[in-house]
């Protein structure tokens, strides 16, 4: 890594002082955020054994494909548990029919998490962890709430890593998932605000465009969810 | 403002864009500011320039023909709303909400049309006008701007449609940064088909979910509109990239596993679609 040096006298200054470089960036990012760690490109494997980072939990290495298979993968398996959660025991309040449709989105969550560990096969990372300790599942409005965050970002996600994507069978498949994500969060901002379905921020009113984020800043997020550790390299 | 930020959001999956639209980063600065002066509604055709100047001249003609499939797309859906808002008075929203959703949705189309414009700059294809449209898609849907219903039902088939074009042409577009434009445009044509759908619950078609199951008999189209049949046509599917989604966890029904997963369109099977709703000599 060419600048290995100037990183090194990065960390000297400190984060706070040193300046937002994108390799910079992916060093900290992960470090107020319980969980996860990511991992600057090809750090550990230039800086010898003295600085190797730990590499307990699981890795998305996102140098092809299956990284970001992985990725998604990953934030699949966080929906899958919180509508598992929510459709086993929705708030009192809930509607048949909002009930009836959480147990929907539970199953099109499941069946995309069972999706991707079946077509990665061996390549597929393990079971994470989560941590919902600050969603009050019997709360209508704490339940809507997170699940707005969870399908908007996950409509971000793929939106985002689509262009990562080498492979057109995979490409494919991301675009079948990401347009059932929309629908989800469409319908559940129509529960929180009807007509709030593609709304600004999240839809730009000026340009009528979807949002997308890299991975590294929806893991960020992702990660207050997730106990488990999740190392990010080749990002 | 949010049109400076696609181009860092581009600057993320392609680092040298800013090289790519000027050598002298200065310059950009200079966008940045032009930005500043130049009003709101101008500048999706002054970051379509930039876009033209960045991959204009590289872009593979396959490139240039998905992005115009794209308009002539975002043409019909924007004169389909347009006139509902604009010159309908037979059609009747049973209430602002209604009227509100479909304004906003007219001015995503809107601005999709101008993007899309703007970034094919001058290999943009000729404009279509309302006037080379026929929304009763040659009187199959007489009523389209007299019926509530049934202009529902015709924008539900417009935005589905415009779900699986686009997720047709990703391919196409692979590892481009126009692919990323591309599926933000894709991801709001599926929140507005799962709003139209809402609608058309609300409007007395109950049991249309906000997202596409299996239609009687386990066919692709739910809407209960044979018309429409070719705009689901193989939305039935219930196994992706060889692996069975029905049953791959339990409660997993095959319903399920057709909902859980949206369906591409061929560009064929879309165009055959969309010239339904264009007159003679205008189809695509």
């Amino acid at each position: 890594m060419k600048n290995l040096q100037q990183l090194d006298e990065q960390e000297e200054r400190g984060i706070l002082s040193a300046p937002l470089q994108r390799r910079s960036f992916l060093q900290y990012a992960g470090a107020g955020v319980a969980g996860v760690a990511l991992v600057a490109a090809g750090c550990s494997k230039d800086r010898g054994e003295l600085t190797t980072p730990p590499m307990t939990g699981v890795t998305l290495d996102f140098k092809d494909d299956f990284g970001v298979l992985n990725y998604a993968y990953a934030l699949e398996q966080l929906e899958a548990a919180f509508y598992i959660k929510v459709a086993s025991n929705p708030p009192s309040n809930f509607t048949s029919s909002e009930r009836a449709y959480f147990q929907d989105i539970q199953y099109h969550e499941i069946a995309h998490r069972e999706f991707f560990k079946a077509a990665l096969g061996a390549a597929a990372i393990g079971s994470l962890e989560v941590n919902f300790s600050t969603i009050n599942f019997s709360d209508r409005t704490s339940v809507l709430a997170t699940a707005k965050a969870f399908e908007d970002l996950g409509v971000a996600a793929y939106n985002g890593a689509g262009v990562r994507l080498k492979s057109e069978v995979y490409l494919g498949l991301a675009g079948k998932i990401v347009s059932v994500e929309a629908r989800h969060a469409a319908y559940i901002r129509d529960l929180i605000n009807p007509g709030d379905f593609a709304t600004a921020p999240q839809v730009d009113s000026a340009t009528g465009l979807d949002m997308q984020l890299t991975p590294d800043k929806v893991l960020a997020i992702a990660g207050a969810y997730i106990k488990t550790k999740v190392n990010v390299i080749n990002l | 403002m949010n049109i400076l930020n696609i181009l860092d959001e581009i600057e993320k999956v392609d680092g040298e864009i800013y090289e790519r639209l000027n050598p002298r980063r200065a310059a950009m600065k200079g966008f940045v500011n032009m930005g500043k002066k130049i009003s709101l509604a101008a500048m999706p055709l002054a970051l379509g320039s930039v876009f033209n100047k960045a991959y204009g001249q590289s872009t593979p003609s396959a490139i240039t023909d998905v992005l115009n499939f794209a308009l002539a797309l975002e043409y019909l859906e924007f004169h389909f709303y347009n006139h509902a808002l604009l010159a309908s008075p037979a059609l009747i929203f049973p209430n602002v909400a209604a009227k509100n959703a479909i304004t906003l949705i007219r001015d995503h189309e809107a601005a999709h049309v101008a993007l899309l414009k703007g970034a094919l700059g001058g290999s943009a294809r000729a404009e279509i006008t309302y006037s080379m449209t026929d929304f009763t898609a040659g009187g199959t849907f007489p009523l389209v701007y007299d019926d509530y219903v049934t202009f529902l039902k015709v924008a539900l088939g417009f935005e589905d449609t415009g779900v699986r074009a686009y997720k047709g042409q990703a391919g196409v577009l692979k590892g481009n940064a126009v692919l990323t434009t591309a599926l933000q445009i894709h991801s709001v044509e599926a929140r507005h088909a799962a709003h139209i759908r809402t609608m058309l619950n609300a409007a007395g078609a109950t049991g249309l979910k906000p997202w596409i199951t299996l239609g009687p008999g386990g066919i692709g189209n739910d809407t209960g509109v044979s018309a429409v049949n070719a705009v689901y046509a193989g939305e039935e599917v219930t196994s992706q990239a060889n692996v069975t989604i029905t049953g791959i966890a339990t409660g997993v029904t095959a319903a399920a596993a057709a909902e859980c997963f949206d369906e591409p369109l061929a560009k064929t099977q879309v165009i055959a679609i969309a010239n339904l709703f264009l007159k003679a000599g205008f189809q695509l």
